[in-house]
């Protein structure tokens, strides 16, 4: 299964901004997360898939744009 | 030592000392300002005419050693939207302020000869008019040039430019930050009534000042550590922020499809990685700028930063998301470093970065100069708005005029006010304060975006009706307090989401004061501002129908997410059922 996956703000530093990646079927969000170990950088902040927010729990769907925020705010 | 009311009268160029009657006691910021405009300035006034009032009020934590407490609120009747306006800022005038013991300064009438603009100085007790005849035709840089060199280097210095002086809508107060840089009171064409009082500058003596009195000094440390705490140990006012600004919300945005582009045509852009805070923070690493800054003595979170362009010299700072969307994604320029340099020359003349930014991309539908096209608005905006030609005046009139004079149906405003950075019909919380606050359209007088694209203080679904309106309710009420507290706005990210937070903020007021508030009195607090302003407003003339987003946004489908605005008037209207 490919999708693509893009990281933002200090997930970038040392990984990647935008990848197409193969998974296996099943994979989830959370085990993206955790492979990335991203959460090692900074907690979570929002996870959205073809620009709607999903939770964590969500399995990867073959075409899904991820994309990986950590807790980021403005205004 | 107590504060006072400084009362400035520019009729006959007068002031008076006042105490501070008992029902003034407990406000400060935003509930002072707007207590005073609508218990003094007539709501049917011209708001350029001699009964309007220009008011400006530290918050109740200004002065003090509190964390981010260094905000500085003005208010006045808006010549922009026709309606009541607070508009806060950084900078170093509220510290200066409140050390000083002004607790308001309010200023009254109009000279009758329209020639002479003054300078205003505020010293203890006193207050100097001096004319400056030398700093007429000059912008924001000129005139904080000329005040540190007649006065120490520290004083604090609010100003209007050219576009002030000609009384433009677009025309904000400027004011010096720590580092000599400029921070604007921006929205809704304050600078316009400064202008119209004949005031060019107002300076507030930071030489005689004294430190403002705590009424439980031991209380007052304690509970500031833990706010403190709660600011730096948030990953959003901890990390987020320092490390790439606001700019950050930029792909946000854009994946959310909640970017405006093309004047609101779509929710997002080809070229957002072009200007996103990822690529902001990169440009300023390479170049020696500052990626963390300070836009007042105290603050902890540093959003700000020092921008600079490839050969290291300073273009710009206090680079906001909403100033880059604007120049960026909706009107076009995909050059970051052309979008600084607009930025820099806005705080130079004084002009609101987003409105003035909004109404270039509505120029583009107008047929005056072409999407993207950064060069033509520098010209118009360095040449022809601030010399007054015919199209300066145009453009300085704001989005909502640029639309009449040109027929066109699809203006971004709100009560006459640009519509800033957030699409209502992809984030429609944001929408919901965009059509209720009594401000226009502002995306800081209750940010649903918070919790419909950021997930602070939980999660209400961004293209979805439901809980929108309460979101919405509930974010102005707790903004109009937060603003009244001399806080940051920011400081609403560790609120929303650590308990810690609300509480030291409320220990800290109680201490400084020697009283006994409770959260609900500070939220009750909140509620009485926000029905007084609404109430201003509809004394101004304003009714149900001006609590509205434009039409077009209910008929014309936004991609990618293929929305339209669907909340009926009724719908809408409960939000002041409170």
């Amino acid at each position: 299964m490919r999708v693509f996956v893009k990281l933002f703000a200090q997930y970038r530093e040392g990984r990647f901004k935008a990848e197409h990646k193969e998974f296996p079927e099943g994979m989830t969000a959370q085990m993206l997360i955790d492979l990335l170990e991203l959460e090692s950088v900074s907690p979570l902040g929002v996870l959205m898939v073809n620009g709607r927010h999903v939770a964590v729990s969500y399995v990867l769907q073959e075409g899904d744009e991820i994309a990986l925020f950590p807790k980021v705010g403005g205004g | 030592m107590a504060d006072l009311i400084y009362r400035v009268n520019m009729t006959d160029l007068s002031f008076k000392i006042e105490e501070v009657p008992s029902e003034w006691m407990g406000l400060g910021g935003r509930a002072l300002t707007s207590t005073i405009v609508a218990q003094e300035v007539d709501p049917e006034c011209h708001p350029l005419g001699p009964n309007n009032k220009l008011v400006f009020a530290p918050g109740l934590l200004s002065g003090t050693s509190a964390s981010n407490s260094g905000r500085n609120s003005c208010g006045a009747k808006s010549p922009l939207t026709g309606g009541i306006k607070e508009s806060n800022v950084g900078g170093t005038s509220a510290g200066i302020m409140s050390k000083l013991g002004v607790k308001a300064l309010i200023i009254e009438g109009m000279p009758k000869d329209e020639q002479t603009f003054y300078q205003l100085h505020v010293t203890k007790n006193k207050v100097e008019f001096n004319e400056v005849p030398e700093l007429v035709g000059l912008d924001n840089y000129a005139v904080l040039d000329a005040m540190a060199e007649k006065y120490d280097k520290k004083v604090a210095v609010m100003s209007i430019g050219r576009v002030g002086e000609m009384r433009m809508n677009l025309a904000n107060i400027s004011v010096k930050d720590p580092s000599g840089k400029l921070r604007s009171h921006g929205r809704g064409g304050l600078g316009a009534v400064m202008g119209s009082k004949k005031i060019k500058c107002i300076t507030v003596d930071a030489e005689s000042y004294k430190e403002v009195t705590i009424a439980d000094p031991e209380k007052f440390k304690e509970a500031s550590k833990v706010f403190t705490k709660a600011l730096q140990e948030n990953p959003i006012s901890g990390q987020g922020l320092p490390a790439f600004g606001t700019n950050v919300l930029v792909n946000i945005l854009n994946e959310a499809g909640g970017l405006p582009t093309r004047n609101f045509r779509a929710g997002n852009w080809e070229f957002a990685e072009n200007i996103c805070g990822e690529t902001m923070a990169e440009n300023i690493k390479a170049r020696g700028g500052k990626t963390t800054h300070g836009c007042h003595a105290g603050c902890v979170i540093q959003c700000s930063q020092v921008y600079n362009d490839k050969d290291g010299n300073y273009l710009t700072s206090g680079f906001e998301y909403e100033t880059i969307w604007a120049l960026g994604s909706n009107f076009g320029i995909n050059d970051l470093d052309l979008i600084a340099k607009i930025d820099g020359l806005m705080d130079d003349l004084g002009v609101d970065s987003i409105e003035t930014s909004v109404t270039l991309g509505l120029a583009v539908d107008a047929g005056i100069l072409a999407y993207g096209d950064g060069q033509k608005a520098y010209e118009l905006l360095s040449k022809d708005l601030p010399n007054g030609t015919p199209i300066g005046r145009i453009i300085g009139g704001g989005t909502h005029i640029l639309g009449k004079l040109y027929g066109l149906v699809r203006v971004p405003t709100v009560k006459g006010q640009g519509i800033p950075a957030y699409e209502p019909r992809a984030v429609k919380g944001q929408g919901i304060t965009y059509a209720t606050t009594p401000m226009g359209a502002d995306h800081t007088a209750g940010y649903a975006v918070a919790t419909n694209i950021l997930n602070s203080g939980g999660y209400v679904d961004p293209l979805k009706k439901e809980g929108q309106v309460e979101l919405a309710r509930n974010l102005q009420i707790a903004t109009a307090a937060v603003d009244s507290t001399g806080m940051c706005i920011f400081v609403a990210f560790p609120a929303l989401d650590d308990p810690k937070c609300l509480p030291a903020l409320v220990d800290m007021i109680n201490a400084r004061f020697g009283c006994n508030l409770s959260i609900d009195d500070v939220v009750n607090l909140g509620k009485t501002i926000l029905k007084r302003e609404h109430e201003f407003n509809i004394k101004a003339g304003f009714g149900k129908a001006d609590d509205r987003l434009p039409e077009f946004m209910k008929y014309e489908i936004l991609p990618p997410h293929n929305v339209v605005w669907d909340f009926t008037g009724e719908e809408i209207d409960e939000f002041w059922n409170f």
